[in-house]
């Protein structure tokens, strides 16, 4: 799997009325890896993941996934929205098989997945219930377990996290970096939270705004045997300091 | 048992359970309403033939059934009610979702629904009369009119408020056109588009029984104009009666539906 994202602007409106979001964004993420890109609100952040998914067009420049050019929203770029993205209507198990169900999958097979991944994100004992008899984390894991049970080759995260508590949080991003080590998925996520962002994923593009564009790109090659320890360890914190004044910096440009 | 019955506080606290019961208020405010309905009509104070006892009434409504007239005229109406509003709802549907998802579709409608939908449905009673005459046709015709525009409207608005996330999510599973529809957009309107089909339904509920008011050979709203000609107001009282409980059955019929198909919605 690689995914191409070159010099990818994107406006919206037209005329002189035309905003800018994003100027120039190129990156490429292979198989396997965790990538995160990390800004402030209006950086265009979501709109590279919109783009990436298929959800809107670039307006200039090109996305390809595998050599083929994106033309629109598609099985092979899975998507984890913030928040209200689960079938009120469905159970916990129903939303899982639901993607699978759209492809047409045979039934025994849908059945079989589905408690798989009901189990790879340790929900077993909720199929039966539903999206608003959940937590906000549990709801969640169903939206993850439901995007990697229709097998995308990339999981597009946008910012998966963010509506939920703080404790929820950090053990969402437990969950979200042994889920990596266990089904070696490719991911692309896309936070507001710095430390997030170099917990979870070996290379960060911080985003800068007005336009959305990658001012800084790193790669970090941490020990991630225990989050818990990251979270507190030297070279982690150095590299936070040194890439939240880098942030810090695009806000005081901001202002001044 | 004792002791709580003598405890005032305790009696308080349990009357209040009692009337908190939702059923409770409502059927003392019915009951209330009756009581002095029987009170004035028993003191003579109000002429019989302006307002009729409960018992009279009931006594109407007794010989109405026994001599079939009463089943006969709820039958016709309510059929008429059926057939304009089944109509109007199953037309309504398609429509409503066009406008929703369709942003051209609903430019070109809207402005066209949201002027017919100022008309009262009761004023076009003379055209129809002129194309179709006096059969049923009019009839039926009326209550599409008077409640497709509504109904279309009403389904078009809970359509655009369907979450982009739902949609999108759908689209990145892989879905395409018709699954979305029916699998994203459908089951996420159906509780209000149940809920737009009770509301109207008491529109069409009142326009049936204009239009039998104006012509008709039966029905509820016929019998009514009948019984005014011979100033029979237990008559009258008998048809608003059973108009009124027909109209809340079919209201609870569409809440219970709701709640059994759309138990996630509550």
């Amino acid at each position: 799997m690689h995914l191409n994202v070159a010099s990818v602007c994107k406006s919206f409106g037209y005329g002189p009325k035309a905003k800018q979001v994003l100027d120039s964004v190129s990156f490429d993420l292979h198989s396997g890896q965790f990538m995160a890109l990390v800004g402030s609100s209006g950086s265009g952040k979501s709109t590279v993941m919109r783009l990436i998914a298929g959800l809107e067009r670039p307006s200039s420049g090109e996305i390809r996934l595998d050599g083929q050019r994106i033309r629109g929203p598609g099985a092979d770029r899975g998507m984890v929205f913030q928040k209200y993205s689960l079938y009120p209507w469905l159970t916990a198990a129903q939303n899982v098989a639901f993607g699978m169900r759209l492809q047409g999958r045979p039934k025994a097979e849908v059945r079989e997945r589905t408690a798989y991944f009901l189990e790879v994100v340790g929900l077993v004992d909720s199929a039966r219930l539903l999206p608003r008899e959940l937590s906000g984390g549990m709801q969640q894991r169903v939206a993850i377990a439901r995007s990697l049970a229709a097998e995308p080759k990339v999981l597009l995260l946008d910012e998966p996290f963010g509506a939920l508590d703080l404790q929820i949080r950090e053990s969402m991003q437990e969950f979200l970096h042994r889920l990596w080590l266990q089904t070696g998925l490719t991911a692309l996520l896309i936070t507001h939270d710095l430390e997030e962002a170099l917990l979870l994923a070996q290379e960060v593009h911080i985003m800068a705004p007005r336009p959305g564009r990658i001012v800084r790109s790193v790669r970090a090659d941490l020990d991630r045997s225990s989050l818990a320890h990251l979270r507190v360890s030297q070279p982690f914190l150095a590299l936070r300091e040194e890439l939240a004044s880098c942030l810090r910096g695009l806000d005081s440009n901001l202002t001044a | 048992m004792r002791s709580s019955e003598a405890d005032p506080l305790k009696r308080w606290s349990s009357l209040r359970r009692f009337l908190a019961q939702p059923w409770v208020l409502g059927l003392i405010g019915v009951a209330t309403v009756v009581l002095i309905w029987l009170l004035t009509t028993a003191s003579g104070a109000v002429d019989k033939l302006f307002l009729p006892s409960p018992q009279a009434v009931w006594h109407a409504g007794q010989s109405q059934w026994q001599s079939g007239v009463l089943l006969k005229d709820a039958v016709a109406s309510i059929q008429r009610v059926f057939i304009g509003f089944a109509l109007s709802a199953g037309l309504a549907l398609p429509v409503g979702i066009a406008m929703g998802t369709n942003p051209t579709i609903c430019r070109l409608l809207e402005p066209l629904m949201a002027l017919i939908r100022y008309m009262p449905a009761p004023a076009f009673i003379p055209l129809l009369i002129i194309y179709f005459g006096l059969e049923e046709l009019p009839k039926i015709l009326l209550i599409f009119i008077g409640t497709f525009f509504f109904n279309t409207l009403m389904i078009m608005d809970a359509v655009k408020f369907v979450p982009s996330e739902l949609v999108e999510t759908a689209l990145t599973l892989g879905g395409r056109g018709l699954p979305i529809l029916t699998r994203v957009v459908a089951p996420f309107i159906a509780p209000q588009v149940l809920d737009t089909y009770r509301i109207n339904m008491a529109s069409a509920w009142n326009l049936v029984i204009v239009a039998e008011l104006v012509a008709a050979t039966e029905g509820l709203g016929k019998r009514i104009s009948l019984a005014q000609r011979f100033l029979r107001t237990d008559d009258i009282f008998v048809g608003l009666i059973v108009i009124g409980l027909v109209g809340l059955t079919i209201d609870l019929g569409f809440r219970f539906l709701m709640r059994k198909a759309c138990a996630w919605a509550n």
